[in-house]
C-alpha cells in the first residue's frame, strides 16, 4: 500500500515585499508502507515545506497528495481522521517544547485535546519507548539535554501511535555524539510499532544510515531518486 | 487552603520547590527594602535641596531673626544634613510626615483621607482595563487584520488620545446630566455625603458597612463614570502592547508543534501563547496602574472627588514642602511595591528563571 502519493505538488510563499516565491515545482513523490525515505538536499529546497504538507501545517499548495490513501485538500485538512496517523518531529527540539510547560503536562496535551483514554498509561509507555525515566515528567525544557528533549519530542509523536513519521532534521540540532543514540532509537521504534518514516536531512550520512530509499531535492523539485545501493555510495559508506 | 488557592497555585507555580520559592521571595524583599532606602533619601535630599524655606514659609517675612532662628530649631534646619537624615528616618518609623504649611493638619492624617480614595478608584479601573485589555488582544490576535481587530483597534486608540478631562465633561453631561444613568460630581450623593463614616476611607466598603443600600448604590453609581474613564484611558495599551505579544509568540515553533498535536487556534492562544506573554503583559498591567495611581488628578478634579493627585497638585501650588513630599513618599513606596511585586510575578511564572 502506499503511504504517501504526491503529484503535481507545487506550493509558494507570498510576501509583501518580494511577491511570490515557488517553493515546491510540481514534485512527484510516493512512499511504500513501512519503508524509510529520505529527502535531502541544500537548505531552502522546499524539503520541509513538503513535510508541513502533509502534516497540515501548510494549506497553501496544488496538486494531489494522499495518505494511505485518504486525499488531503489544501484548505480542508482532514486532522481528525489523520492525526492519530501523521505526527512530525521537529528540526529543534528546544523551541518545538513549550519553554513552560513541564514534560508531562507537553505529553499529557495531545491525549486532552483528542480525549484519549488512559493518558497516564500511554505517558508511561511513550516514556519509556524512548528510554527516559518517568521522573523526567517533572523537568522544564531548559533542565534537559539536547539527547533529552528530542527523545520527548519523539515521545509526543509517539503518543498518538502515528503510522507515518515526518522527521523534520531530527538530528542537526545535536552533538554528533547524541545524533547516532537518536537515530538508532528512531530505527528500533519504527520496527516495533511498523511505522512508515519521511525523513528530511541535508546530511548525506544520516539518509545513508536510515533509509531505505530518496530523493534529491533541488530548487523545489525531484533531482533524483537513490535507491538503497546509491545511498550508500552517496553517504560514502 | 481553600480549592481555589490551591488550583491558582498549581496553574502558576506547578512544581516550583518551596525553597525556590521562598528564596526569590526573599530576594524580592531584599530588592524592595534597598530600592526604599534610595527613595528615603532621595525624598529627603528633595527637601533639605529645595528652595523653599519651611521656616520662613511659617514665622513669615516680617519675623525678627530670633524667632526665624526658634522656627529654624524646631524644624530641625539647623542641625547637619546627615543628623537631619537620621531625625527624619526617625520621625518616619514613628508615623510622623510633619505638619501641612497650607492647612496646619498632620501630613499622614490628610494622606490617610485621599490615598484610599485614589487606591480604590485606580485598582477598580485597572482591573476592569487589564480583564477588557487582555480579552480584546486576544481577539485581535486570534483574527489579525480582520474588520475585529480594526475595531478594536479603533477602541483603544479612542481612549488613550482623546483628551480624559473633556471625556469627562462630556460623560458628565451626557449620562449624568442628561441621562441621569450615572452619579454626578463627588462620591456620594449628598444625602449619604456626611451621614457615613469612613473609617477605611475606601467609599464602596464603608457605604457597605453602613447598612444603607442605598448609600452602596449611590457610591457605586458615583463611581461609574471615573471608573470607565480612567479604564479607557489605559486600555489602549495594554491592549495594543499584549496583541503585539502574543502575534509575536503565534510564530514560534511551539505553536506549531502544538497544532500538530491537534490543539486549536483558541486552545493555542489560551493555554500556550497568553501564558508564554505573562511577562510583557504584567509589565504594562503594572505601568498602567502606576499611571493611573499618580495621573489621576484629572479625573479627580473633574469629578470633584478627593485623591492623591489632586492633594499633590495642590501641595505644589501652594509650596507645601510636607506634603509634596509625604505624597511623593506615598506614591514612591506604591511604585516600589508595584514593580517588585511584578518582578516577583514575572520570575515566579516563568520556570526559566526561578
Amino acid at each position: 500500500m502506499m503511504a504517501i502519493d504526491c503529484k503535481a505538488l507545487s506550493a509558494d510563499f507570498s510576501t509583501r515585499r518580494s511577491g511570490t516565491t515557488a517553493v515546491l515545482k510540481s514534485v512527484q513523490l510516493r512512499v511504500m508502507t513501512g519503508e524509510t525515505f529520505g529527502l535531502i538536499g541544500p537548505s531552502g529546497c522546499g524539503k520541509s515545506t513538503l513535510l508541513r504538507i502533509l502534516a497540515g501545517l501548510h494549506t497553501r499548495w496544488r496538486g494531489e497528495v494522499s495518505i494511505f490513501g485518504q486525499t488531503l485538500q489544501p484548505d480542508n485538512y482532514p486532522r481528525n481522521a489523520l492525526l492519530s496517523t501523521v505526527q512530525m518531529v521537529f528540526q529543534d527540539p528546544y523551541a518545538s517544547l513549550h519553554p513552560r510547560h513541564s514534560v508531562g503536562r507537553a505529553l499529557l496535551e495531545p491525549l486532552k485535546v483528542n480525549n484519549i483514554p488512559e493518558p497516564a498509561r500511554r505517558l508511561r509507555q511513550a516514556l519509556d519507548d524512548v528510554g527516559l525515566p518517568p521522573s523526567i515528567e517533572q523537568r522544564y525544557p531548559h533542565q534537559m539535554s539536547g539527547g533529552q528533549r528530542q527523545r520527548v519530542a519523539i515521545a509526543r509523536a509517539l503518543l498518538l501511535r502515528p503510522s507515518l513519521l515526518l522527521l523534520d532534521e531530527p538530528t542537526s540540532a545535536l552533538d554528533v555524539s547524541v545524533q547516532a543514540e537518536i537515530l538508532n532509537l528512531l530505527n528500533q521504534l519504527k520496527a516495533r510499532y511498523n511505522m512508515t518514516m519521511l525523513l528530511v536531512s541535508h546530511d548525506a550520512g544520516v539518509i545513508a544510515h536510515m533509509c531505505d530509499r530518496a530523493a534529491v531535492m533541488q530548487d523545489g523539485a525531484m533531482a533524483q531518486l537513490l535507491l538503497r545501493e546509491q545511498l550508500a555510495i552517496y553517504g560514502g559508506t | 487552603m481553600t480549592m481555589a488557592t490551591q488550583r491558582l497555585s498549581t496553574l502558576f507555580f506547578r512544581h516550583a520547590a518551596p525553597a525556590t520559592l521562598l528564596r526569590i521571595a526573599a530576594t524580592s524583599v531584599l530588592s524592595l527594602a534597598l530600592t526604599l532606602a534610595g527613595l528615603l533619601a532621595v525624598t529627603f535630599a528633595m527637601s533639605a535641596l529645595s528652595p523653599i524655606d519651611p521656616a520662613l514659609q511659617q514665622v513669615g517675612d516680617h519675623a525678627s531673626a530670633a524667632t526665624y532662628a526658634q522656627a529654624r530649631h524646631a524644624l530641625d534646619l539647623d542641625a547637619p544634613l546627615p543628623e537631619r537624615f537620621v531625625h527624619y528616618l526617625d520621625r518616619l518609623c514613628h508615623g510622623d510626615l510633619g505638619v501641612s504649611t497650607a492647612t496646619g493638619q498632620p501630613v499622614l492624617g490628610e494622606l490617610r483621607e485621599v490615598f484610599p480614595a485614589t487606591f480604590e478608584l485606580s485598582t477598580i479601573a485597572l482591573l476592569l482595563s487589564a480583564m477588557a485589555g487582555v480579552g480584546l488582544a486576544l481577539l485581535s490576535a486570534r483574527w489579525p487584520g480582520s474588520w475585529i481587530d480594526s475595531v478594536i483597534r479603533i477602541i483603544s486608540l479612542l481612549g488613550s488620545s482623546v483628551p480624559i478631562f473633556w471625556l469627562g465633561l462630556v460623560a458628565l453631561a451626557l449620562f449624568y446630566a442628561h441621562w441621569h444613568w450615572a452619579g454626578g460630581p463627588g462620591r456620594l450623593d449628598d444625602a449619604y455625603e456626611y451621614t457615613i463614616d469612613m473609617p477605611s476611607g475606601l467609599v464602596l466598603v464603608d457605604s457597605w458597612h453602613s447598612g444603607m443600600p442605598g448609600a452602596f448604590a449611590s457610591a457605586v453609581k458615583h463611581m461609574l463614570l471615573p471608573v470607565l474613564l480612567l479604564a479607557s484611558y489605559v486600555l489602549g495599551s495594554i491592549a495594543r502592547l499584549t496583541r503585539t505579544a502574543l502575534l509575536g509568540e503565534l510564530h514560534q515553533e511551539y505553536v506549531t508543534l502544538a497544532r500538530a498535536k491537534g490543539a486549536g487556534s483558541s486552545w493555542i492562544l489560551l493555554h500556550h501563547v497568553l501564558p508564554n506573554c505573562a511577562g510583557p503583559m504584567l509589565t504594562v498591567i503594572a505601568l498602567a496602574y502606576t499611571n493611573l495611581l499618580q495621573g489621576a488628578v484629572l479625573t479627580e478634579t473633574v469629578f470633584a472627588r478627593p485623591g492623591l493627585g489632586r492633594y499633590l497638585t495642590n501641595a505644589l501650588f501652594y509650596g507645601d514642602v510636607p506634603a509634596i513630599l509625604g505624597a511623593t513618599l506615598v506614591l514612591g513606596i506604591a511604585f516600589i511595591l508595584i514593580n517588585g511585586t511584578t518582578d516577583m510575578l514575572v520570575r515566579l511564572l516563568d520556570p526559566r528563571q526561578r
